[in-house]
């Protein structure tokens, strides 16, 4: 609970931060980058998304415990998003049978 | 009962002095056990829509271009503006957090209304957006229409659509009444200074809802706007 020295001028920079954001992939989804489209629009939401976390929801003063369940998370949902993503990303590729 | 001891060595400034409960050494400690179960129930909750998630990831590689004319059929300029909405709610959810820790009442209380109704305006726009749908015949199950041969992909993608933002609203609409609430009690002078660990719960679990909708929006939103090749 040592936190109330910080300025409240933080959460409006992140604000403003991710505002800018918004409107930059906004602004890309309609130009076109071919592949590098899905890149853009991931990248964006995963720094507005890391913006969100370390200030908005203070992990960047958390203690390590926290840090750890926050972690614990993201850690299974990546597991989940790569090993299903293997298998339906290489189908095309091995020739399966059944698709 | 050494916490008794403790809380009786406070200075008594009634009511604005949190409770210690008996099976914590003292507030610090208190404060961290609660922040820890939060973040843990929110890992639960990345599971809960990372199932959804998954699932939209693998149905749009099968059924590609029925996913990019399905997103092509969303309003991308009502969904930005709930993306600017639920981002300000954010915004004024941390600031509140902010004030509870300075002791300001009127501030903290005034600061979650705010938030409250910035969470209602995004579930208005909401409402809006799935009218406009079902006019346009584009809700699974409710006089779906969509000509040609796309049509099976566009159901899929919309499927999904209707299942992650109902569920997104679900949890928002969740939000404002807890907000709600803990506003009306900041009104009479709850969660001030040492007292404001439910008012950064309750952050926690409105900035994560923020989060889930960040990822939300160009995924269901932003798929091939461009007219060119995916």
């Amino acid at each position: 609970m040592n936190r109330t020295r910080e300025s409240a001028l933080v959460p409006f920079a992140v604000y403003i931060a991710l505002i800018v954001l918004l409107l930059i992939t906004w602004g890309a989804a309609y130009v076109n980058l071919g592949p590098w489209n899905n890149v853009v629009a991931l990248a964006v939401a995963v720094t507005k998304g890391l913006l969100i976390l370390l200030f908005f929801m203070e992990l960047r003063v958390s203690r390590k415990a926290t840090w750890l369940a926050a972690a614990a998370g993201f850690v299974w949902l990546g597991i989940l998003l790569v090993l299903s993503g293997s298998d339906y990303i290489t189908r095309g590729v091995l020739h399966i049978a059944g698709k | 009962m050494a916490t008794d001891v403790r809380r009786a060595a406070r200075p008594a400034s009634a009511g604005v002095e949190p409770e210690v409960a008996e099976q914590f050494e003292d507030l610090e400690q208190q404060h961290e056990t609660y922040e820890l179960g939060m973040w843990l129930f929110l890992a639960t909750e990345v599971l809960f829509f990372g199932g959804l998630f998954a699932g939209y990831s693998a149905y749009r590689i099968v059924f590609h271009a029925g996913f990019l004319e399905g997103s092509r059929h969303t309003d991308v300029t009502l969904g930005t503006i709930n993306t600017a909405v639920l981002l300000t709610s954010s915004l004024t959810m941390a600031l509140a957090v902010h004030s509870a820790r300075a002791g300001k009442r009127k501030l903290l209380a005034g600061l979650l209304t705010v938030t409250l109704l910035l969470g209602a305006a995004f579930m208005v726009i909401k409402g809006v957006e799935y009218y406009g749908e079902y006019r346009e015949g584009l809700v699974p199950w409710l006089g779906f229409r969509f000509p040609g041969p796309l049509a099976g992909g566009v159901d899929l993608f919309f499927v999904f659509y209707f299942f992650m933002t109902g569920l997104h609203a679900i949890h928002l609409t969740i939000g404002i009444v807890i907000v709600g609430v803990i506003a009306a009690l900041a009104r009479k002078g709850r969660f001030l200074r040492e007292d404001s660990t439910t008012v950064e719960m309750v952050g926690l679990y409105w900035h994560f809802i923020d989060i889930v909708w960040v990822f939300l929006y160009p995924l269901l939103y932003l798929l091939s706007r461009n007219g060119g090749a995916p």
